[in-house]
């Protein structure tokens, strides 16, 4: 399942390519390929069993057998959510490309693969396999942006190229050191045999490797100060592209975070977590306060991305708790902002595309009184900006007071401080709405239309589920538990090992 | 003692190549039919590679076998390099038999030159003493002294042609003196052990250290003068300068056969020489190849970003690769062993194959992107995507692949020789290879930028490509892929090619 689930976009991108027809022909293809990707994600969340084995759909086969690389794919509750949430993304960015005239054969090719390697990175349980796909996503984003963007597009997609291999390759290091910490019978580069294996005696300091594993995805999160390719891929990269940036790459930091550095590093991450609640207060308030700062639209939901992932960084810190405290309530926020972030900003970034697509601009002082021009794309942008100040009802409340509750007993001042992004965040998104949306129709914007059929579709596909987690967030809550509780249980470990060395 | 049958026999590959090349020379005298050079040249590379499978399952079945006195050794490290020498020789004569047109009335000289040169580098690979070495070196070498200044009437190839003898000439003078040191310390020219029990260096060495005049030092001057003698061949820094200017200035094929076939059996020697000769001996190698790599890799990758000429930036890329290539044979105990591991060379084998693939199909590119116009210029590959789609795309799939980002060979090239480096306790190593890959990302996807995303400026005329050509791009750029995603066939024969080293 989980193989289909990763190479159906791949196929699909190679038919994109190789059918010589209209541009309609290759659009429907796209179209068809995210549906049905779209389908098999929704029933594997369905068929997936909260309540069964850790692991599911796990399929294994011996690919390098002389240094024992597989072919290792499953999902456990962690991973499951945001398979469905690349699924869902997947198709609102096919539906926000309908636009799309130039090379388009190409555009959806890239387009579709870029889906299946972040399909791949969240299936993969082998650490290469994981790697490779982890890597195989970097040639599709940089050709999207640097031939289909806008602006200073070469320099921002370099850019993107360069932070991600950079950080990719300290990765690299720490899964090498990992696999060969251990004599040459039990060495291996399965994620569900390390996760139970004591990785605090490593060929180099444990804590280096982690350093390695954190700062590959902290740059891919981003963490402050390794975002500053964030705001440049988002503003030059073509509206689909920052749809799944936002949506989708972003979040396999989180993930990467949460599976590596939490679940095999338990005693690093609590040793790290002052740090990483400095990280992310920074996080939630310099991106915030940057944000009021933007003239971009664009620019703007770049930076409030940055703020909110903060959050996620802050749900990481509730580890230092300590294990008798800790309960999985922030890392399970953590992870619920994943994929509420995913929807909320993907939706934020499909209306910024919607009104740049017709007023050929995203600079916020020459806009004003669009909600009188085009209502149902203002609708989308509110219901967006209201679930990204975490409107009660929406998901993005759910998984930011999960994070709070969570870290608090943890890190009083730094949940408080982190808050106050919030309040920040109401303050930016209700004053853009008002400088865009609102007020005064302008004549010149007079002639603009309002979403077309497959726009709404584009905004509907990710309206559902913010509405949907928001108001019953037990049905992604209760899978993300599932996925959290080894970790919590790989924590209390580590600290009754520590009890029983100090007695 | 006398040449026996079976001594013929052990030989046979490169003697199937020495008499092909002389039927090539003459029959220039008869006939100048480009098919007809050719076609013998093939036919004696045929004849090698039936003999040395023949060789190989007799190497299989009894074991290695020594030749001519114990002067040469067939064994299935050999025979691995032989093959691979002859692979690329078939290759390089194929993709280039359009270009040879040019050397007319010559060609059928250059192709018997090639054939010579490559016999030289098979019995490189075989040698067992130093004064083998020596003969096999200057055999292989003198030949693309000729090549290299093969274009009469222009100043480049023949400023090649005497850089390439020059450097040659005084890097043999170093090696010769670093072989005397050897042999005064050790009494002995044996590198490998033959049947008739004559004592090797290494034998020597470890028996008595305490009879070596001047101890381990002459051993130490001996390693260190032999290693600059073959830092020249390998592109090893600070013996690198000649590199850039003779893949600039030589013809084009004589450059990719410098690249791949000429570096491959320099490694072989080297491999040979410091494990089978100097594997037990106390002059601690391992760290000046560490050193040396790392200093390779990074002045090759740093420099290579300052290029406009693809032809000498490919050659700045063969010395960063040196230096990754340098990696593997560093690594050479595992971590906390004594005995020397196969991991290290088995690793070096691999990579010279994968590179093989990749550097053959990048040069094949330049090849046919500059056949016509004869611009080297990077900017002169712009509009080259539509112009010519199959070599920009091999060339793309070449440069991902020397970029290490997977699915191609390079990736998994990387992946082995970061393996062996971690494995051999050196982590350090492979987080400064990781990191010079991120450097090299950003000439590589520059000349893939250039030529996907830049419009051509003058001519936009599709380029025409002789089968020739097109059929070496396609068996090159199928090799880098395929041996990318199933890597398992390869690495097992490079693993029994290696094993025999250390045992």
């Amino acid at each position: 399942m989980l193989t289909a689930i990763t190479f159906v976009p791949m196929i699909g991108a190679a038919l994109a390519l190789a059918v010589r027809g209209s541009t309609r022909t290759t659009r429907l293809i796209a179209l068809t390929t995210v549906l049905a990707e779209l389908g098999l994600t929704i029933s594997m969340y369905v068929i997936f069993n909260a309540q069964g084995d850790t692991y599911q759909f796990v399929q294994r086969a011996p690919w390098v057998s002389a240094f024992g690389i597989e072919f290792l794919m499953g999902v456990d509750g962690l991973s499951a959510p945001l398979v469905l949430l690349n699924g869902i993304l997947g198709l609102a960015a096919v539906l926000v490309s309908w636009r799309v005239e130039t090379r388009v054969r190409e555009y959806f090719m890239w387009l579709l693969l870029l889906q299946g390697a972040v399909m791949g990175v969240f299936a993969s349980l082998d650490m290469i396999l994981f790697f490779i796909f982890w890597e195989l996503e970097l040639i599709p984003m940089f050709f999207l942006i640097s031939i289909w963007g806008t602006g200073r597009k070469d320099y921002s997609a370099m850019k993107f190229l360069l932070f991600t291999f950079l950080g990719s390759a300290f990765m690299f290091a720490a899964i090498l050191a990992l696999y060969f910490s251990f004599p040459a019978g039990e060495r291996t580069f399965d994620m569900t045999a390390l996760i139970h294996k004591d990785l605090t005696n490593l060929i180099v300091p444990s804590s280096l490797v982690f350093s390695g594993f954190l700062v590959a995805f902290a740059v891919k999160l981003p963490i402050v100060p390794l975002h500053t390719w964030l705001p440049d891929a988002h503003t030059d990269a073509p509206t689909a592209v920052s749809v799944m940036l936002a949506g989708v790459l972003l979040k396999m930091g989180g993930y990467g975070l949460l599976r590596i550095n939490a679940g095999m590093f338990p005693d690093e991450l609590a040793a790290a977590a002052p740090l990483l609640a400095m990280l992310a207060v920074v996080n939630v308030l310099y991106g915030a306060f940057i944000v009021m700062r933007q003239t971009d639209l664009k620019r703007l939901v770049a930076y409030s991305s940055v703020s909110h992932m903060g959050f996620v960084v802050l749900g990481l810190a509730s580890v230092g708790a300590g294990a008798a405290q800790l309960d999985g309530t922030g890392l399970n926020g953590a992870a619920m902002q994943l994929f509420t972030h995913g929807t909320i900003t993907g939706l934020l970034f499909v209306v910024v595309g919607l009104v740049y697509d017709r007023a050929h601009t995203r600079h916020i002082a020459d806009m004003g009184g669009l909600s009188g021009r085009m209502p149902l794309i203002a609708i989308g942008f509110m219901v967006a900006g209201l679930a990204s100040l975490g409107l009660p009802t929406t998901s993005g409340f759910a998984a930011e007071i999960m994070v709070f509750l969570g870290t608090f007993p943890a890190y009083g001042l730094a949940t408080a401080l982190c808050a106050f992004g919030v309040v920040l965040a109401a303050g930016y998104i209700l004053w853009t709405a008002q400088r865009t949306m609102f007020g005064p129709p302008l004549d010149r914007w007079a002639h603009l239309e309002d979403a077309t059929r497959v726009d709404v579709a584009a905004m509907g596909v990710l309206i559902v589920p913010i509405f949907v987690f928001g108001v019953y967030p037990a049905l992604l809550t209760d899978v993300f538990d599932a996925g959290i509780a080894p970790i919590i249980a790989s924590f209390a470990e580590g600290a009754s090992l520590v009890a029983g060395r100090g007695g | 003692m006398g040449i026996t049958g079976r001594d013929l026999f052990l030989i046979a590959p490169e003697l199937a190549l020495t008499v092909a090349a002389t039927v090539v020379v003459l029959s220039g005298l008869v006939s100048r039919q480009r098919q007809l050079t050719l076609g013998l040249a093939l036919l004696g590379l045929a004849a090698t590679f039936a003999f040395g499978i023949a060789l190989w399952d007799d190497v299989h079945a009894n074991g290695a076998q020594s030749a001519f006195n114990h002067s040469l050794v067939v064994d299935k490290f050999a025979l691995y390099i032989k093959f691979l020498v002859a692979g690329t020789t078939a290759l390089v004569l194929i993709a280039g038999s359009e270009y040879a047109e040019r050397f007319r009335p010559y060609e059928s000289e250059f192709t018997g030159l090639v054939l010579f040169s490559a016999s030289g580098l098979m019995l490189l690979a075989a040698a067992a003493d130093l004064i083998t070495i020596y003969v096999s070196l200057e055999l292989a070498t003198l030949p693309v002294v000729a090549l290299a200044a093969f274009v009469r009437m222009r100043v480049a190839p023949i400023e090649a042609g005497v850089k390439y003898l020059l450097l040659s000439a005084v890097s043999s003078a170093f090696l010769l003196y670093g072989f005397a040191f050897l042999y005064g310390a050790s009494g002995t020219m044996q590198v490998v052990a033959g049947d008739s029990g004559a004592p090797t260096i290494a034998q020597v060495l470890a028996a008595d250290t305490a009879a070596v005049p001047f101890g381990g030092l002459a051993v130490m001057a001996g390693a260190v003068l032999a290693t600059a003698g073959f830092g020249f061949k390998l592109s090893m820094v600070p013996f690198q300068m000649w590199t850039p200017d003779v893949y600039e200035g030589a013809p084009t094929p004589v450059g990719a056969f410098l690249a791949t076939a000429s570096k491959a059996a320099a490694f072989a020697v080297v491999l040979r020489l410091f494990y089978e000769a100097l594997g037990g001996s106390s002059a601690d190698w391992s760290t000046l190849f560490a050193a040396l790599a790392a200093i390779t890799m990074t002045i090759g990758n740093l420099v290579a970003i300052v290029q406009s000429n693809v032809k000498r930036l490919l050659g700045y890329s063969a010395i960063a690769h040196a230096g990754y290539m340098l990696i593997g044979v560093a690594a050479v105990t595992a971590h906390g062993q004594e005995t020397p591991d196969a991991a290290g060379i088995s690793s070096v084998l691999f990579y010279l194959g994968g590179y093989a693939a990749m550097t053959l199909a990048a040069f094949f590119a330049v090849l046919v992107l500059t056949q016509r116009s004869g611009d080297e210029r990077i900017e002169a590959m712009a509009g080259m995507g539509r112009r010519a789609p199959l070599a920009a795309l091999a060339l793309a799939v070449a440069l991902l692949g020397l970029t290490g980002i997977p699915p191609t060979v390079g990736f998994m090239g990387k992946l082995f020789l970061f393996n062996a480096a971690v494995n051999s306790g050196l982590v350090w190593l492979a987080v400064v290879g990781a990191v010079n890959s991120v450097v090299s990302a950003y000439y590589y996807v520059g000349i893939i930028r250039t030529m996907y995303l830049r419009q051509p400026t003058g001519d936009t005329t599709p380029v025409a490509t002789a089968f020739s050509g097109r059929l070496a791009l396609v068996v090159t750029l199928a090799a880098v892929l395929v041996l990318g995603l199933w890597p398992g066939g390869l690495l097992e024969v490079a693993r029994t090619a290696a094993s025999g080293l250390v045992s």
